[in-house]
């Protein structure tokens, strides 16, 4: 085991469930004693709309067993505080903690949407901000930040797409989608009541314009593009690609999953995009959370601005408020105003920043992703050899001789100290190993994981079992998903103990 | 820039390294043209100091004042060991739990969370949350729709409006018929008036509704079965859930939810935490992720990701939903506040809740002018008949350092009088008397 | 991998047992050992109608979801119960206890473009050399 650099085993605490390590009478809390008369609620409620279990299965537990119950959880995980998170698609970057600080002042976690606007004006600004440095970011009219993720930002494009043509006196049916496109974009597309024609690409990887050419007809709402797309190529034909849908009266949706290709760069909005989403929690370093929250603002062209969910934040004279007053909205997405908390943390990226620090990240990002394919390209294969951007996509072809699977190289990774990258994605590749460095690895972190790879590639050739049994060094090994899928237990009962 | 750890030296010599002469060429497969030629129209890059200078001076433009604001959004204690736990990196910089074997902390959490909503829910299966209560809702709806295959949904006007709004968004642009139940002269939502066919998928119930008031959730579910169609119960007041007969009990066949009352900040409305819970037979049409227990070949229990086959990474355009994540860490706060506030604290916080929100609507219907305006149970808020409109109220209030409730004309014409006020146990008996004392000035203007 | 002769094959991998008008359908061993493991089998009701190559249900495993299409038009005479409680039959019998549905068969002439078992192996055996 003396290959591996990064990492050397440690203890770590076994932990049962809370309801496990619960005990009759202990307790975690402690409120003020009650200082208003003492209510029964069988007298003001009435005994049918109570409850009479007691709350029985509800954990009793003290304050210590509380924290070392959830700090023994947490020494399970890994995270990108601990080292690299490769995972292409989902920008695992660095998340500053002065954002976390600012995210927690009083003033915001404790502002209530339904207070007068006279009173949250501070949170007003945020939201604000928020919208007029993603307009310049994106180069687009407008944007709203209520989408609270990105496939939630994807629905909202689409349903504004959908809105424009209907207001034009015909919605169309469907929506085209090239097969390197993220699961939620055909997913999203049918909430909004469109049919799904997947477009192909060609064999560099990007749109196939012959069949876009071929497939757009009157029929047809639009078009969704990630850009860079997932095999972190950028779509060299935007232009010619916006143009000829517009022409047929469709309108052009990016998903902007992959933005951190692109911030300081180049700009949507000058390439003809009609609307896109960002993911906050991607390229404005908003921290992922173990899946959520999110935000997943959307930008529009000035066609589709009418159409933004109610309320924009607008300002006037040195005042904030709410404009509601926007009759061809889609209406609300969710309610309040978005993911307040999140967006406070963007923006304070963005301000911490500047327009340099952004290119800077932007052009970090790429290099590394180069990096990377640089030094792995003889060892694993890569299968859409493009221009790479800020990601690279592998594929197992090279040690699949071996009988040794993606899958397995993945788990192999964990044993180096690695998060392995997302597997199986894009489709199109077959085997895939989809690696997104991100800016925020410094070229020894990023040697250490081209060590790994090599390393296991050649135990791949030597040792092939050792790599398909992996990993080893985890407190669990590889999981019995098959009985979990076919006997689902999905929550703790008493009887389990 | 700090956030960037190799140096310009060292990314040189990157460059050079991998035969590039310049970092512009990376980016020579977009068109020249589209390439900005100058650094974007953005602020300059402020340091560390100058940013809590900034941030503290826009957070102080947020009044701090003593507030009696619900309407969905709760302001509940929350124990300090909440921001201690998920602070840590591993749960906060990591990811969705895609590799089980170094991600087991989140999924027991999950696993954990999902049992403790079914418990409090009365159902017997819940995922591992959506974005809010509101889209939780219209995912509930449109899970009702591929279960029944009808097309028509029944909603009450007692819904908070935000979730009315959300829910016709959704609603409109899948082809899907919605129509309101009216509410009657109690506040209640009128059973009578439903009228659940054979095309409607779900009828829906909130409780307690937008006024604060519960609602017989068993006689609606009657009217709702009867037609074959399931009931839908919503909760916006989470901790209701601590004392009131769990919907699950009352007959409901999803139950979803707003868990912000269990230790997720105010925030301005967000990020929040949806709960979601159906039955097992539901299970294989849920939207969202589900966490199940599973075990490696020595024996030893984990959790892994399970009945992904559901989800948009493999069903694609097929999926029961769009939904991609989860509301991790806001979940991780609900599980932690469940798991301190614990069974004995969940209630204590519940029945302070009645007991604060009871004396202060009666102290309220003592003062003249003002009255309650429907003559229902209620949990934690109620409506108050003021004597002038509840706005002003609202403004002149505020400019004393009160907010005084949700003036309820913006939502229900008609109801311009309508004050809904909240009180949780985190007012004290003296903010309550200084809100009575607020409010009897306008009744003396009169 | 099996292809037992008294049955015809389709392109999707599923397999028609004719027995007079009753028609039993399944998938077959190449496309359970393409799936692995199942976990869950999607199938109609009785007495439900399909027109020739529409989609009648769907087999999953714990990765993959496949949809399975008629190889005829008919109506669902039996469907197969066991596969509730025990997926694992399409693995382990996939011509046998792992059959899906029994149908009758509306329009007997769509047999005939249904494939032989030499035909069904030279197809697979072609995809493999690709």
């Amino acid at each position: 085991m003396e290959k591996i650099k990064k990492v050397s085993r440690h203890i770590t605490q076994n932990e049962p469930l809370l309801f496990e390590r619960s005990r009759p009478g202990a307790v975690g809390y402690k409120l003020p004693p009650l200082d208003v008369p003492a209510i029964e609620p069988q007298e003001v409620i009435g005994s049918k709309l109570l409850r009479n279990d007691d709350l029985e299965g509800l954990p009793e537990l003290s304050e210590p067993d509380v924290v070392r119950h959830f700090i023994r959880l947490s020494t399970w995980n890994y995270a990108t505080d601990l080292g690299m998170f490769p995972l292409g698609s989902c920008t695992m970057k660095y998340n500053p903690k002065i954002n976390e600080w600012a995210a927690r002042l009083e003033g915001f976690t404790e502002s209530h949407p339904m207070a007068p606007e006279s009173a949250v004006q501070g949170s007003l600004e945020i939201i604000y901000l928020a919208q007029e440095l993603l307009k310049e970011i994106t180069g687009m009219a407008a944007v709203t930040v209520q989408p609270a993720a990105g496939a939630h930002g994807e629905m909202t494009g689409i349903m504004m797409i959908r809105a424009h043509l209907e207001k034009q006196g015909n919605a169309r049916k469907k929506v085209l989608i090239p097969d390197s496109a993220h699961g939620t974009n055909p997913a999203s597309a049918v909430i909004c009541g469109y049919a799904v024609e997947t477009i192909p690409s060609d064999k560099r990887g990007l749109t196939d314009l012959a069949e876009l050419e071929k497939r757009m007809d009157d029929t047809v709402a639009g078009l969704m593009l990630t850009n860079p797309n997932t095999l972190g190529l950028f779509e060299e034909n935007i232009e010619q690609i916006c143009k000829l849908v517009h022409e047929r009266g469709g309108l052009v949706y990016m998903d902007g999953a992959n933005m951190n290709a692109l911030c300081g760069i180049t700009r949507p909005g000058d390439m003809g995009v009609d609307v896109l989403h960002m993911n906050l929690h991607k390229t404005m370093s908003t921290p992922h959370g173990g899946g959520g929250p999110g935000a997943g603002p959307v930008a529009v062209s000035a066609t589709l601005e009418p159409y933004l969910p109610v309320p924009l934040v607008v300002k006037q004279g040195e005042q904030f408020r709410f404009d509601y007053d926007r009759p061809d909205s889609i209406g609300r997405v969710k309610a309040f105003y978005g993911n307040f908390l999140v967006l406070v943390r963007a923006v304070c990226y963005i301000l911490s920043l500047g327009p340099d620090g952004l290119k800077l990240n932007t052009e970090a990002a790429v290099l590394n992703a180069n990096y990377l394919a640089h030094h792995l390209r003889n060892t694993y294969e890569i299968p859409y050899d493009g221009k790479i951007m800020h990601e690279v996509v592998f594929s197992d072809k090279n040690q699949l001789k071996y009988g040794v699977r993606n899958g397995d190289i993945a788990k192999r990774l964990i044993d180096y100290g690695f998060h392995p990258p997302t597997m199986s994605f894009p489709l199109i590749v077959p085997g895939a190993l989809m690696v997104e460095p991100t800016e925020s690895e410094s070229r020894q972190e990023l040697d250490l994981f081209i060590d790994a790879m090599k390393s296991i590639a050649r135990e791949a050739e030597e040792n092939p079992d050792l790599v398909k049994n992996a990993p080893y060094s985890t407190r669990i090994g590889r999981l019995d998903e098959v009985s979990a899928a076919r006997n689902p237990i999905l929550r703790w009962h008493p009887s389990q103990e | 820039m700090r956030y960037v750890p190799n140096s310009a030296e060292e990314r040189a010599k990157m460059l050079e390294e991998i035969g590039v002469t310049s970092i512009e060429e990376l980016f020579s497969s977009i068109p020249e043209h589209l390439r900005l030629k100058k650094l974007l129209d953005l602020p300059p890059a402020r340091s560390e100091a100058e940013l809590i200078i900034f941030f503290k001076e826009v957070a102080a433009k947020n009044a701090n004042l003593v507030s009696f604001l619900g309407a969905g959004v709760y302001n509940h204690f929350r124990p300090i060991i909440i921001d201690t736990i998920i602070s840590r990196s591993e749960f906060y910089t990591t990811y969705t739990p895609y590799q089980p074997e170094i991600a087991q902390g989140t999924l027991q959490a999950i696993f954990e969370y999902q049992t403790m909503i079914c418990q409090l829910t009365g159902m017997e299966v819940a995922n591992a949350s959506m974005y809010d209560g509101s889209t939780a809702l219209a995912e509930a709806l449109l899970m009702a729709v591929r279960i029944t295959k009808r097309r028509k949904v029944l909603l009450p006007q007692a819904l908070h409006p935000d979730y009315r709004q959300v829910v016709e968004t959704y609603m409109k642009r899948g082809g899907i018929v919605y129509e309101y139940v009216p509410f009657s002269i109690s506040g209640i939502t009128n059973a009578d008036a439903i009228a659940a066919d054979t095309s409607t998928a779900a009828v829906v119930i909130q409780s307690p509704n937008f006024f604060g008031i519960i609602e017989d959730i068993s006689a609606v579910a009657e009217k709702a079965h009867a037609a074959g169609s399931l009931l839908i119960a919503v909760v916006t007041e989470a901790i209701s859930l601590a004392l009131l007969k769990s919907p699950g009990e009352c007959g409901a066949d999803i139950v979803v939810g707003e868990g912000q009352s269990f230790g997720v900040p105010v925030g301005f409305g967000g990020p929040h935490v949806g709960f979601f819970a159906s039955k097992t037979k539901f299970q294989r049409q849920m939207p969202g992720r589900l966490i199940g227990q599973a075990y490696d070949a020595t024996g030893k229990r984990g959790f892994v990701i399970t009945l992904a086959t559901r989800e948009q990474h493999i069903r694609r355009e097929k999926a029961s939903s769009n939904i991609c994540t989860n509301q991790g860490l806001c979940m991780l706060m609900s599980t932690v506040y469940l798991a301190t506030m614990g069974r004995r604290g969940l209630r204590e916080v519940a029945l302070q809740n009645v007991a604060k929100a009871t004396y202060a609507a009666r102290s309220i219907a003592e003062l003249q002018g003002y009255k309650l305006m429907f003559d229902a149970p209620f949990f934690n808020e109620f409506v108050v008949k003021t004597p002038i409109p509840a706005d002003q109220i609202v403004e002149r209030l505020a400019s004393e350092g009160i907010l005084a409730g949700v003036a309820l004309g913006r939502f229900y014409g008609g109801l311009e009088n309508a004050l809904l006020v909240c009180v949780t146990e985190q007012n004290t008996r003296q903010q309550i008397d200084d809100l009575i004392a607020g409010l009897r000035h306008f009744a003396e203007e009169q | 991998m099996s292809y037992p002769e008294n049955l015809l094959y389709t392109k999707d991998h599923e397999w028609i047992k004719v027995d007079g008008e009753r028609g039993t359908i399944g998938i077959t061993d190449f496309a359970q050992s393409e799936l692995g493991d199942i976990v869950y089998v999607e199938l109609p009701k009785e007495g439900d109608t399909f027109a020739v190559h529409e989609t009648f249900g769907s087999v999953e495993s714990v990765k993959t979801v496949s949809e399975m299409f008629m190889p005829v038009s008919g109506t669902i005479l039996e469907v197969n119960q066991a596969l509730t409680e025990n997926p694992e039959l399409v693995n382990t019998d996939p011509y046998g206890a792992g059959w899906m549905i029994v149908v009758k068969i509306e329009n007997p002439s769509e047999l005939d473009s249904l494939m032989s078992a030499s035909e069904y192996e030279d197809l697979i055996n072609e995809g493999k050399e690709r």
